[in-house]
């Protein structure tokens, strides 16, 4: 069982997260993102940094990337996919999750812990999770301001996973770090197989870093790889 | 009308003098080409001549330097083949030209450093120092440097742990943006920047040579502004932080499979300064062909394509067998990349560009045989008067009220405003965040880890640069040591004045012996540093400001290292160090409450510093909580405490003027247990509880006041800028 | 009277252009072949009350030096739009 983890040029997060993997008792490679074959892939994680920079749009020039197709095909299939960060917004350039990213409110990188709370556990990263959850995760992003322009879909179907939350679990603005519509932190596709998070769960896999709450998402993620949706 | 026609070295910045010893080292007069050389590898920014002489007294022959001063970062030994590859630059004048590419670039070139050792940059630091944010423009600096840092920092994928900052005046035309750097390696990975064999390839990687800051790096650090000094203030270098992540990992699997003999990065003075200092310390030569260079603009002249400071480029020295799987990797890594000259038995680094020769000089004359100067030194006649004015301190203080102006001063409160913007986790590795004395970082797979601090001190300094600079030296100490850090080596950024001014020349001079002393009685090496002179703009010239960042070394590191957020109901506070010795010369007290700048520092003692240095790191792996007692004094450090735990504390028997005394060496620690396990002298000061800072007859503060204070001092002063404040006023 | 202009922002020639450069090479990737230069600049509308189209412009002009354009690293070139 391996966990392909794909690397962009500009991608940053890639060894964190094959570390938070390896903690949970995963295997996972690294696949540059000129390579067209991911036979094999259990699970798929598009990890977290600047892949090609930023430049022009995050995510922009990236979804062109030779891998995608494989990426894009596995994900039709089934397989487990999630994209951080940096990978969610990739992911939502290439029309696997709804939505687009624009700049935080503050017009300024947010590099801090923020809390979240699990809104929906029927997807592949929160199934270990209870609804209600409260998460401690950092976020690291300038542009983690999720818009959609199907926002009523989204939420009238579910797709919402995580919210923006206080320590205490309630949504309002003020625990709203980036300006995310509605507080959404993370995202699934409609099969449930494609989640996209913007803060890193790998970054709290454990207590010695100041949180160990990502660790029952990827831990979700890896028995999603082993044993699919029902 | 005409004007008389300047010689070209003396618009290039050289003596007539400097000139002659050119004309004597080739025989003849120099080529164009030559000349720019010259006068950029002999710049001070590059040559180091007006200190140079004064470095030769830091010591670094402790055994576990591996690598000293002179190369592109200091290396020490952690033990079982692990090493830490340190170094600190400055960026200041071009961060004033162009605040958010200034400090970018800055960033970009530390890392380079860092990754030309082997090693991968784990973290960055950025001490920063600037005119009080009142004045609108010094706002604009302020956030596009702290904008280009998080900018560049975050897309290169290096965390960014801290740094520390300073307001005052004299920074107000003149910022100063120093960058420390920390890279990891294993031993097998160390690589130098000395070519050797014969035959052996120069491979140019990364960016393509632009016009970028043609003499822009060195001529501007060389030189002190002038309103209105246009000319001297050419293109700004604008960074990649893309290309420059691309290039790191280029060049780390390079270093992987063996591929490179020796690496330099391309700073200032571009292709020159690399490929005679990578041929001259291999005591070879070097023959480049300057059509092979891969250029951004067709129109280059030679001498522009010789001495661009074009960003995120490498020299690498390859063996022709290797030739091709370099380039291989520079192709996967999609960066690109071209063979531009071949190691010769030298000792010339012959220059050819269109089949004609535009350069042939000893490579090694351009970094050896630069001047050096002793230059005239004077005490300031500003001392004495400054000494005179001592600080006036009531004894009967309301601490309340003074804390409340304290706790609202931009460098005292909460800095989170910076760090929030800097990735400060990447990588796993950070145990003690941004916001503590020190940050604290592990090495995966082992159980050591590395602590950092970086400090400066710019006003204490100018009242004593001796003792000031000794300070900041045991400051940084502390600082790692209250995370449970050993100081283990130290890099400097000496930022001064014109050295031609004779009181700059004395202050650099009391500066380098007050740090040279301070870290041998600490038995620290000094492996690396940077001076950076010229910081004067119309005549006036900076606070002397020294830098000092402090590598720290724990094996195995506490398993609960000591933090600001634990302080609990009940728990006992305890002050640990010799008796407050009445120090309030530069003290928060004094430059706050009282508007003023005078008297004189007290003096250190060099074994006090090494017993309560010692101290706090056997107290780190049993206590809960330590820190160091320093701006703002004990009440500051106090605050601190209750505002990051959210609780009270009950403080007695400590008079008002004790609470905001800053004499050094004293740390705060806080414990469960009724007794401290220290040999050092120590005192029960009170107990964590209730929702005040409640000091008793001296006065009282509520946790809720001094937090809201604290948090906004400076992130409301940034947010507070009305749209006048985002001007750029004209002469920027 | 209220005039409209649009400030078009690029950085001098010369000048690195990094988000250029990368864009062009995904470009070629993509197979668009003779693509020859690709620039990043901003563009920014500004629509201000004035006396006449020459005062508006002056404006706007010395809006550009003060703040909208950094003299030190870029141009600027002012249109009125209808």
């Amino acid at each position: 069982m391996t966990i392909a983890v794909i690397v962009y040029p500009g991608t940053n997060c890639e060894h964190d997260i094959v570390h938070a993997l390896d903690l949970a008792g995963a295997d996972s490679e690294l696949v540059w993102h000129r390579d067209t074959d991911l036979a094999g892939a259990d699970g798929i994680v598009l990890p977290g940094g600047f892949a090609h920079g930023d430049y022009l749009r995050t995510g922009a020039i990236a979804r062109f990337s030779p891998i995608m197709e494989a990426i894009a095909q596995l994900a039709h299939e089934g397989v487990p996919t999630i994209g951080v960060c940096n990978g969610f917004q990739i992911l939502c350039e290439a029309g696997l999750l709804p939505g687009a990213f624009v700049a935080n409110r503050g017009l300024k990188f947010i590099c801090a812990p923020t809390h979240v709370r699990v809104e929906s556990i029927d997807s592949v990263l929160t199934r270990g999770a209870y609804i209600g959850q409260v998460l401690r995760l950092p976020l690291n992003s300038y542009e983690g301001n999720y818009v959609a322009d199907d926002i009523n879909k989204i939420e009238s179907e579910g797709d919402v996973t995580l919210r923006y939350c206080n320590a205490g679990g309630s949504i309002d603005v003020s625990a709203n770090p980036n300006g995310s519509t509605n507080s959404i932190a993370a995202v699934a596709s409609t099969s449930r197989n494609v989640v996209g998070i913007m803060p890193h769960p790998e970054r709290a896999c454990e207590e010695i870093l100041g949180s160990s709450d990502g660790m029952v998402l990827l831990e979700g993620f890896i028995a999603s790889t082993e044993m699919p949706l029902s | 009308m005409t004007t008389p026609r300047v010689p070209d070295h003396i618009r290039l910045g050289m003596t007539d003098d400097e000139y002659q010893i050119i004309v004597e080292i080739l025989g003849r007069e120099p080529l164009d080409a030559e000349l720019a050389m010259y006068s950029v590898m002999w710049s001070e920014h590059c040559s180091y001549k007006s200190s140079r002489t004064h470095l030769a007294r830091f010591t670094s022959d402790q055994p576990w330097v591996v690598v000293g001063p002179g190369e592109n970062a200091g290396v020490v030994d952690l033990g079982d083949g692990w090493l830490a590859a340190l170094r600190i630059e400055s960026h200041n004048h071009p961060t004033y030209v162009e605040p958010y590419q200034g400090a970018a670039t800055g960033v970009g070139g530390i890392l380079r450093d860092i990754f030309t050792m082997g090693a991968r940059p784990v973290a960055l630091w950025d001490p920063l120092r600037f005119g009080p944010l009142d004045e609108p423009h010094n706002r604009y600096l302020f956030e596009g440097a702290v904008s280009g840092i998080a900018g560049y920092g975050n897309a290169v994928g290096v965390p960014t742990l801290g740094g520390e900052v300073e307001f005052a005046d004299r920074f107000s035309k003149n910022p100063l943006v120093n960058v420390m750097a920390l890279g990891i390696l294993k031993r097998e990975q160390l690589v130098l920047s000395a070519a050797s064999g014969e035959g052996n390839l120069a491979i140019l990687l990364g960016n393509a040579t632009g016009r970028d800051g043609i003499g822009g790096a060195s001529i501007l650090a060389s030189a002190s502004f002038e309103e209105g000094d246009e000319e001297k203030r050419p293109s700004v270098q604008v960074g990649d932080p893309f290309e420059e992540k691309k290039l790191i990992e280029a060049c780390l699997e390079l270093y992987d499979r063996g591929l490179v003999v020796a690496i330099q990065d391309l700073g200032a003075a571009g292709i020159s300064c690399a490929t005679s200092e990578i041929a001259g310390n291999g005591g070879m030569g070097m023959e480049v062909d300057l059509d092979k260079v891969h250029l951004r603009e067709g129109d280059m002249t030679p001498g522009e394509i010789l001495m661009s400071e074009s960003q995120e480029r490498m020299l690498a020295v390859v063996t022709p067998e290797n030739e091709a799987d370099v380039l291989a990797v520079a192709r996967k890594w999609e960066i690109d990349a071209s063979t531009i000259g071949v190691i010769t038995r030298g000792p010339d680094l012959v220059v050819y560009s269109k089949g004609e020769l535009v350069c042939e000089v000893p490579a090694a004359s351009l970094a050896d045989d630069a001047p050096r100067y002793d230059r005239p030194s004077q005490r300031p006649g500003y001392l004495d008067e400054a000494w005179a004015e001592e600080p006036q301190i009531p004894i009967g203080l309301d601490a309340g009220d003074v804390l409340r102006t304290l706790l609202d001063d931009p460098a005292i409160g909460d800095r989170s405003w910076i760090f929030r913007q800097y990735d400060h986790m990447l990588f796993l590795n950070t145990v003690i965040a941004p916001g503590h004395d020190g940050s604290l970082l592990r090495i995966k797979g082992t159980k050591k880890g590395v602590a950092v601090s970086t400090d400066g001190d710019s006003l204490r300094i100018y009242l004593d640069p001796r003792r000031g600079s000794a300070r900041i030296v045991f400051e940084s100490a502390l600082n790692v040591a209250v995370t449970g850090a050993a100081p283990y080596a130290l890099v400097d950024n000496l930022n001064f004045g014109n050295p031609e001014v004779p009181g700059v020349m004395w202050q650099f001079i009391e500066s380098v012996e007050g740090l040279a002393w301070a870290c041998e009685e600490l038995d620290v090496p000094v492996v690396g540093g940077n001076v950076s002179f010229y910081n004067q703009t119309d005549g006036v010239d900076i606070y002397p400001s020294p830098v000092v960042g402090m590598l720290g070394f724990c094996d195995p590191m506490p398993e609960h290292p000591p933090r600001l957020d634990r302080a609990r109901e009940d728990m006992t506070v305890w002050l640990v160090g010799e008796d407050a010795r009445h120090d309030f010369a530069a003290s928060a007290y004094d430059r706050i409450i009282n508007n003023n700048l005078g008297g004189r520092p007290v003096d250190v003692d060099g074994g006090e510093a090494r017993r309560v240095i010692a101290a706090a790191v056997m107290l780190a792996y049993e206590t809960p909580l330590l820190h160091d007692i320093s701006i703002g004094g004990l009440a500051v450090a106090l605050a601190e405490i209750s505002i990051i735990s959210g609780v009270g504390m009950t403080i007695e028997g400590v008079s008002g003027r004790e609470l905001f005394d800053e004499t050094p060496l004293r740390f705060i620690a806080v414990t469960h247990a009724d007794r401290l396990d220290t040999d050092e002298p120590h005192r029960r000061i009170g107990t964590i509880g209730g929702n005040t800072l409640d000091f008793g007859e001296a006065g009282v503060l509520s946790v809720a006041e001094a937090t809201d204070i604290w948090r906004n001092a400076l992130s409301g002063r940034m947010a507070g800028r009305s749209t006048e404040s985002t001007q750029r006023s004209p002469d920027a | 009277m209220t005039y409209s202009f649009v400030v078009s922002i690029a950085r001098k020639p010369g000048l690195s252009d990094p988000e250029g450069t990368t864009t062009h090479k995904a470009l070629n990737d993509l197979g668009f072949a003779g693509v020859t230069h690709v620039a990043f600049g901003r563009t920014i509308s500004v629509s201000l009350d004035a006396v006449s189209l020459d005062a508006a412009r002056t404006q706007v002009e010395a809006m550009c030096e003060k703040l909208l354009a950094n003299p030190v690293m870029e141009t600027y070139a002012i249109e009125a739009t209808p």
